[in-house]
């Protein structure tokens, strides 16, 4: 059964690096509770895309925007949005995974503790849920206090993915999360995804065409900045509309 | 076949023109290497020198001989850019190292041994010479202490503000304006210190004493905090960009993630820059001699005067005959200073920066 | 709520230490310019002392000052500047001499400055300088076993070469290694391509050492107190081994030894003003000149 509940609604989006344009007009509306991949190749603008849902742009100079985002019905692009706000419904997942220099535990309970969060058990049955989301719990339930960056790349990367799930998102933004790791800890990762998307709105921009394929239930093809194509995985990979997008799924280039 | 042998034949050819016109270069490269080298090690020389001469020095307290009477003359404390107060404060001064001196026991007769230096008065140029170096040592200490608490405040919220809060165009005016702040001649800051800041000190607190520990802390303060800042601010700056972008994707504050991410993760670099600011001030010679009151006291009030131990041998070694005892106790002094910024500066050096290191790298 | 409030006081906090940090420099500056340019006149740049300092000006001085830092930079810049070349181009990262020059190089620019003016009596002095005196005979005649300008320029110069040597470095490493490349593929040796075609390229980073390490050695007073300078002399410096007079020690000795405070004020504030202008000045060259350079590679 489709759902047609529209999490992130996309109007018109244009972004400009200076004088570059790196977006041109994106429309697309992304379902919750489900996971969308983006995909294309290198430098076409999909991470833009994305760090554009939780204003992550915000932080480069010189980064103009022009559209509209809405989440939930509101336009995230509004004067009176709160930043701050929309990153805790937006939680996001970087290539390189990025644990803070802090105990596992602190990593996890940094978000609740800024959100004001101070009781311990509270923090503690936190910590837990999350690890458990995030299939961690079991590798390091036995030092919770161990230094984040201890762990391996793969744990690492969950371990981020259960710190962004503590502040209770809404969405998940994933910048190709796996593509640093080996291919046992990218399939954790995947299975991950797949449990996730029950809950989640799960915005993934890929490299791995195969696991688009394999994670996703809509695919956007993303090509020079521009949204060439954008449908049900099944149908993208297997009875594309554009030509250009079969040409890239089946790697005449890209 | 051919087209191979050839070229076999052609790599060799190059190969050995190569090598004979490196060897023939060679001598003359190696000679200029030889010579930059030597140079570089200069300044290792330089510290050994450093380390040999200032402690040869001071053998006259580990080897005693004879030495000569030392002079008739009683210590005044200085009270510069004066006022009314002076002279009371003066007798004041000389009636309270007067009457801790007959409290006093000298030792030998004026032998330097390690009892005498611990001893709690500074006399040397009087009928009884003392030497004990406890009450510049307290002074140094004590006026490091203000200006440290002082300035690393000051100094590392400044550089938080400047390394995560500040717009682009006002950290390009930060950095600089330190920078030329830490330029300032000390002798320079510790006029302004004795012209300026003890009259404000005085107004503002009523003190007996116009020049005083206090007033030297704050003019040291006013040196100390560039090196504070800069350090802090270098520490801060190594913080890799992902940790702020995971904070604020996270829906932390900026605030939230300089003060609760990326501060705690530099502290041993801030140790550092303590470590560093509490050598600098502990050495500081000008300021303290011009500001400070350069009376030899140890109380624990900070509007009195003190006498540190780099002001003492600024102040006296002029005055010093060479090779008497005197002199060679303020040798020792210097020699003290050298080993305790050593000291500091190895430990800042080493073992914090190991620990920032490690931290990074998840095994800290 | 009681976030946002806590956040902005985190802020208002750091940014008033900024405040305050750059108060108290802008305040300074301007005290000392403001109570010293009424005694600052040709006059005063260009004519000797008098009436027991409380007249005339602090041309000897400024004489004394100048001959120190040239005397200062002929020895120290070469040094730093050849040290940082080792530094730069020819240390292997981890060998056991690179670690003990660099280490040496920090420990150097951690030393307190009087202890270099006990180096340069202990060592310059008493050693190097009655060692000369012994070996030219005489009689026992003390003509270099005594302070003079010569070694106080040389202890000046040792504390200065730090501070050459970080400027410098920095320069050098800014090099792009594709030029290095470019010229050892030319067939160039190690030493042409540094000297024909590093070096050129890290001058401003040699000028901009070189002006730092005048105006820390035109600034310090504690090195040179007793290897050779003097609060008033009848002439001027004509050879190695005179004494000299200084700047900074001048406002030094004025400030705190004066009988007459109110007569000399004037003069105090004019000594440091110029003190203070030439210090300055050339920092704000250096902080300039570095400005550029980096401007210049970011583009």
């Amino acid at each position: 059964m489709e759902n047609t509940n529209f999490k992130i609604e996309v109007n018109n989006l244009n972004l400009f690096y200076g004088k570059k344009q790196a977006l041109t007009n994106i429309n697309i509306d992304i379902r919750e509770k489900s996971a969308t991949a983006l995909i294309g190749p290198s430098g076409c603008g999909k991470s833009t895309f994305l760090r554009s849902i939780n204003r992550m742009n915000d932080l480069i100079d010189g980064v103009r925007t022009e559209g509209t985002i809405r989440i939930n019905g509101s336009n995230i692009f509004d004067p009176d949005t709160d930043v701050v706000d929309l990153r805790k419904k937006v939680g996001m997942i970087f290539q390189k995974s990025n644990p803070f220099p802090k105990s596992i535990f602190d990593n996890i309970a940094f978000g609740p503790r800024m959100n004001g969060v101070k009781d311990k058990k509270v923090l503690a049955e936190l910590v837990e849920r999350t690890l458990h989301q995030a299939a961690l719990w079991d590798e390091v339930k036995d030092d919770l206090q161990k230094s984040g960056l201890s762990l391996s790349g793969g744990q690492q990367q969950r371990l981020c993915i259960a710190r962004a799930l503590a502040v209770d998102p809404e969405i998940l933004l994933m910048d190709e999360p796996a593509s640093a790791l080996d291919p046992l800890s990218t399939a954790k990762i995947e299975e991950l995804i797949f449990e996730l998307k029950k809950n989640y709105t799960i915005v993934i921009v890929t490299h791995n065409m195969q696991q688009a394929a394999r994670v996703s239930d809509h695919t956007a093809f993303f090509y020079i900045g521009e949204l060439i194509e954008y449908d049900e995985t099944k149908k993208i990979f297997t009875n594309p509309s554009k030509k250009q997008t079969e040409d890239y799924i089946t790697g005449r280039f890209g | 076949m051919v087209t191979s042998q050839l070229n076999n034949e052609n790599i060799a050819m190059t190969k050995n023109t190569s090598k004979k016109a490196a060897r023939s270069k060679r001598p003359g490269e190696l000679f200029i290497e030889l010579g930059i080298k030597s140079v570089a090690f200069l300044s290792f020389a330089v510290i050994i020198l450093i380390f040999v001469f200032v402690f040869r020095e001071t053998l006259p307290i580990f080897f005693p001989d004879k030495q000569a009477p030392a002079k008739q003359e009683v210590l005044q404390s200085e009270t510069y850019g004066g006022d009314e107060k002076t002279s009371e404060n003066d007798k004041e001064i000389q009636n309270r190292i007067d009457a801790s001196q007959k409290m006093e026991t000298s030792g030998q007769n004026g032998q330097i041994t390690l009892e005498n230096l611990a001893s709690k008065q500074w006399q040397p140029v009087s009928a009884n010479p003392q030497y004990g170096l406890w009450p510049l040592f307290f002074g140094s200490l004590k006026v490091t202490l203000i200006s440290v608490l002082i300035a690393s405040p000051l100094a590392i919220l400044a550089a938080l503000f400047s390394a995560v809060f500040a717009p682009k165009k006002i950290k390009e005016i930060i950095k600089p304006a330190i920078e030329l702040l830490a330029s300032f001649p000390s002798v320079v800051i510790g006029f302004f210190a004795l012209m300026t800041i003890a009259s404000v000190s005085q107004s503002v607190f009523g003190t007996q004493f116009r020049l005083n520990a206090f007033v030297g802390g704050v003019a040291l303060a006013i040196a100390v905090i560039p090196i504070i800042y800069t350090v802090t601010e270098d520490a801060i700056n190594s913080v890799p960009r992902e940790y702020m972008e995971g904070s604020l994707a996270l829906g932390a504050t900026k605030w939230q993630s300089g003060l609760f991410v990326i501060l705690p993760s530099v502290t041993p670099g801030i140790f550092a820059a303590l470590l560093l600011g509490f050598g600098r001030a502990f050495g500081e010679t000008m300021i303290v001699l011009m500001a400070t009151g350069n009376a030899a006291l140890s109380s624990i009030n900070i509007f009195e005067p003190v006498r540190t131990l780099s002001a003492t041998i600024g102040a006296e070694m002029a005055e010093v005959v060479f090779g008497e005892k005197h002199y060679t106790v303020l040798f020792l002094i210097g020699a003290l200073l050298f080993i305790f910024t050593f000291a500091l500066n190895a430990i800042a050096e080493f073992w914090v920066r190991n620990k920032l290191m490690k931290r990074f790298r998840g095994e800290g | 709520m009681k976030k946002k409030l806590t956040g902005w006081l985190v802020i208002s906090f750091s940014a008033l230490s900024v405040l305050l940090i750059l108060s108290a420099l802008v305040y300074m500056v301007a005290d000392i310019a403001w109570q010293g340019k009424g005694a600052l006149t040709w006059e005063f740049l260009t004519s000797a002392p008098k009436d027991g300092m409380t007249g005339g000006g602090i041309f000897p001085a400024i004489v004394g000052t100048v001959l120190l830092v040239v005397i200062m930079s002929l020895a120290g810049v070469p040094v730093g500047t050849i040290t940082a070349i080792y530094l730069s181009e020819y240390s292997k990262r981890n060998s056991i001499f690179t670690k003990m020059i660099r280490f040496a190089v920090n420990t150097l620019a951690g030393v307190p400055s009087i202890v270099f003016g006990l180096f340069g009596l202990g060592f310059f002095v008493q050693f190097i300088g009655s060692g000369m005196d012994k070996v030219a005979g005489g009689g026992g005649a003390l003509k270099w076993g005594q302070p003079n300008i010569l070694w106080a320029s040389l202890t000046m110069a040792l504390l200065t070469i730090p501070v050459v040597i970080v400027s410098v470095e920095e320069a050098l490493r800014s090099v792009p290694d594709d030029l290095r490349a470019g010229g050892l593929a030319l067939g160039a040796t190690k030493w042409q391509t540094i000297r024909k075609i590093v070096l050129p390229n890290a001058v401003s980073g040699i000028m901009t050492g070189t002006i730092l390490a005048i105006s820390r050695g035109a600034g310090e007073v504690a090195p040179i107190l007793f290897t050779g300078v003097a609060y008033f002399l009848p002439k001027l410096p004509t050879s190695l081994s005179d004494q000299f007079m200084n700047i900074g020690y001048h406002i030094y000795i004025m400030a705190t030894q004066s009988p007459d405070v109110e007569a000399t004020k004037g003069i105090q504030y004019a000594s440091v003003l110029v003190l203070l202008a030439v210090t300055f000045g050339m920092n704000i060259i250096a902080i300039i000149i570095r400005y550029k350079l980096r401007k210049k590679l970011n583009t």
